[in-house]
């Protein structure tokens, strides 16, 4: 163990800090763009559904290839890992922020509208806080989802803890496929359990 | 005009859906005055909650016109239209996620109100509400139904809107709940003089709290009227069946009058003589006599013990007359006269027209048929009457 961290501990902090750098991005962009998407898609319904049904498509192609398919388009690197990566991630969010959104009680928007709330007051003051806790499992989801895969970034050279992993597998060095999948795991758990934190901080008291 | 001008004015509103086959409102025109309580009531689908929704353009208005204050709604920008329109909901109405305060002060916020007024404004409401001010600080889920909807009623007047809506606000509380709630939205409208446009489907809620009432079937206006005029004439058999039968027949014995219980008068005239009125008390088994001129005008009467005490001395029926009398009008109703009639001491009071003429007696015994009627029914009317005759 401490001869692992000997070798590669400099090593191991570069990679974590890349495993972090390239999922933050991914996640931060599909939120950027998940969750204003369903908000416009809330007001059609119709449409939503075929959003959904294409983002829950991307979802099925394979990691590996989604990855190797951007090779062709944007090369190798961080930027095809993120883009991919990205695409992942939005299904979720999408999902969940749809499905919260339309979830949040009829008669409250009514109410809310009725009192003369514009719709933009509409959204961030009843809307989004009400499907708070819905849109915030969601991101969750995809976080996990994104700094797990981010491990098959390295496969088209984005770096990342995949690294290790990857060297391990070609050199049969288990302490390396260990070193690389142990701190992914933590990451996860970590990442999770931050998130849910901000989950209760967001979410609003009475509900 | 000149005139003042109503609150609100439906001309001729039509609201037709697209895709369906009927209107949901259809040709339909009347005001609702200033300080009036107006329940727009019908069966589900009668388009009372469309119609009302038109007023703060919460629906749209296909055809004609709807004006607040005597101007088209389309005139006004629809979410500051609706910040000066008090408005509340069936239930659910309050934001789950913001404190009672931040429900309260929902609209004098949107409104930008400065802070120090909101302050003074959540607890002037919420007592307004007859509920404490720790509630404040509550969430909805922490209050009870009951309450809920009284923080939604108050949070209605947070801006001084002068006209409320209400969408059948108490329709989801128990019975107990739901009259102390209707207490407290007629105290307040009454003492504020707020006007209130309420959907109800309940004929109950509406006659007690309306001072006029709004019957809907199918999107068509059938009957407009204060909830007296409603109740003595429905205008139709859906209005009669959303009264109830009970109802109606309460209600027709309120409006008994007078003249449908009255009975012939045993009377003689002024120029009479002291034993025809003799003959005739005994004739009749009575023990006064109505005393009439020529033509019928009531003068008063006679009592047997003063024809018994003055029988030598006096020589007609004008020497022992007694002028002080008690008299009911024909078109008078028989609920406003009845303690009247039971208190006095005589066994009858008699009834005159405008002119003075005597028209009829009421006696007790009438007054009893009716009370008879009204517990049993007419099923007992024939026998009530024979027993009118023997009296």
């Amino acid at each position: 163990m401490s001869a692992f961290f000997a070798q590669h501990g400099s090593e191991l902090l570069v990679k974590t800090w890349q495993q972090i750098y390239i999922s933050a991005i991914s996640l931060g962009l599909g939120i950027i763009v998940a969750v204003p998407l369903s908000i416009i898609l809330m007001k059609f319904p119709r449409v939503a559904k075929v959003v959904i049904a294409i983002a829950s498509m991307l979802q099925t192609i394979p990691a590996l290839a989604l990855l190797a398919i951007m090779i062709p388009f944007f090369g190798i690197g961080k930027l095809p890992a993120i883009i991919a990566l990205f695409l992942y991630s939005l299904m979720p969010i999408l999902r969940n922020t749809y499905v919260g959104l339309m979830g949040v009680n009829p008669d409250t928007i009514d109410s809310a509208r009725g009192l003369g709330m514009t719709n933009m007051q509409l959204i961030l003051k009843v809307d989004i806080p009400l499907a708070m806790p819905v849109i915030m499992a969601g991101i969750r989801l995809s976080a996990i989802y994104v700094i797990a895969w981010a491990t098959l970034a390295s496969y088209i050279g984005a770096g990342g803890l995949g690294d290790f992993i990857f060297n391990g597998l070609s050199l049969y060095q288990t302490d390396l496929i260990f070193g690389g999948t142990i701190p992914v795991i933590i990451l996860a758990l970590l990442t999770d359990y931050l998130l849910g934190k901000l989950e209760r901080k967001l979410t609003p008291k009475g509900i | 005009m000149g005139e003042k001008i109503p609150m609100v004015e439906f001309k001729d509103v039509s609201k037709i859906y697209p895709k369906m086959k009927n209107p949901a409102v259809n040709h339909i025109s009347f005001e609702i005055d200033k300080g009036d309580f107006c329940c727009l009531i019908g069966t589900s689908g009668s388009g009372k909650t469309t119609l009302m929704r038109m007023i703060n353009r919460m629906n749209s208005v296909t055809k004609g016109e709807v004006l607040v204050n005597g101007k088209n709604v389309k005139s006004f920008n629809p979410v500051n239209l609706r910040r000066h329109i008090g408005y509340v909901i069936q239930n659910n109405g309050l934001m789950p996620h913001m404190t009672i305060r931040d429900n309260i002060i929902l609209v004098p916020k949107l409104l930008k109100w400065p802070k120090e007024k909101l302050a003074g404004e959540a607890q002037k409401l919420i007592q307004m509400a007859e509920l404490p001010e720790s509630y404040l600080d509550r969430y909805p889920t922490e209050l009870s139904g009951g309450q809920q909807q009284r923080i939604g009623v108050v949070r209605a007047l947070a801006a001084n809107q002068n006209l409320i809506l209400m969408d059948e606000p108490f329709g989801a509380l128990d019975p107990i709940t739901r009259e102390s709630l209707q207490n407290l939205v007629q105290n307040l409208q009454v003492r504020l003089g707020k006007t209130i446009v309420f959907v109800t489907h309940d004929m109950d809620e509406a006659l007690k709290l309306a001072t006029k009432v709004v019957v809907l079937h199918d999107g068509q206006l059938i009957q407009v009227g204060t909830p007296e005029e409603i109740l003595h004439h429905p205008a139709n058999d859906y209005v009669k069946s959303l009264i109830g039968e009970e109802r109606l027949s309460e209600a027709k014995y309120e409006t008994v009058k007078v003249k449908n219980v009255m009975t012939n008068p045993i009377k003689i005239d002024l120029g009479a003589s002291l034993p025809d009125a003799l003959t005739m008390m005994k004739e009749h088994r009575v023990d006064t006599l109505l005393v009439v001129d020529n033509s019928d005008h009531l003068k008063g009467y006679i009592s047997i013990d003063d024809l018994q005490r003055n029988y030598s001395n006096a020589s007609s029926v004008s020497d022992i007359l007694i002028t002080k009398l008690s008299t009911v009008g024909p078109d008078e109703y028989l609920r406003d006269n009845f303690s009247r009639i039971m208190s006095r001491n005589k066994s009858y009071i008699p009834v005159i027209d405008g002119d003075n003429k005597l028209v009829g007696i009421v006696t007790r015994a009438s007054l009893v048929n009716v009370v008879y009627q009204k517990i049993w029914g007419d099923k007992g009317h024939t026998q009530n009457n024979t027993e009118k005759e023997a009296n």
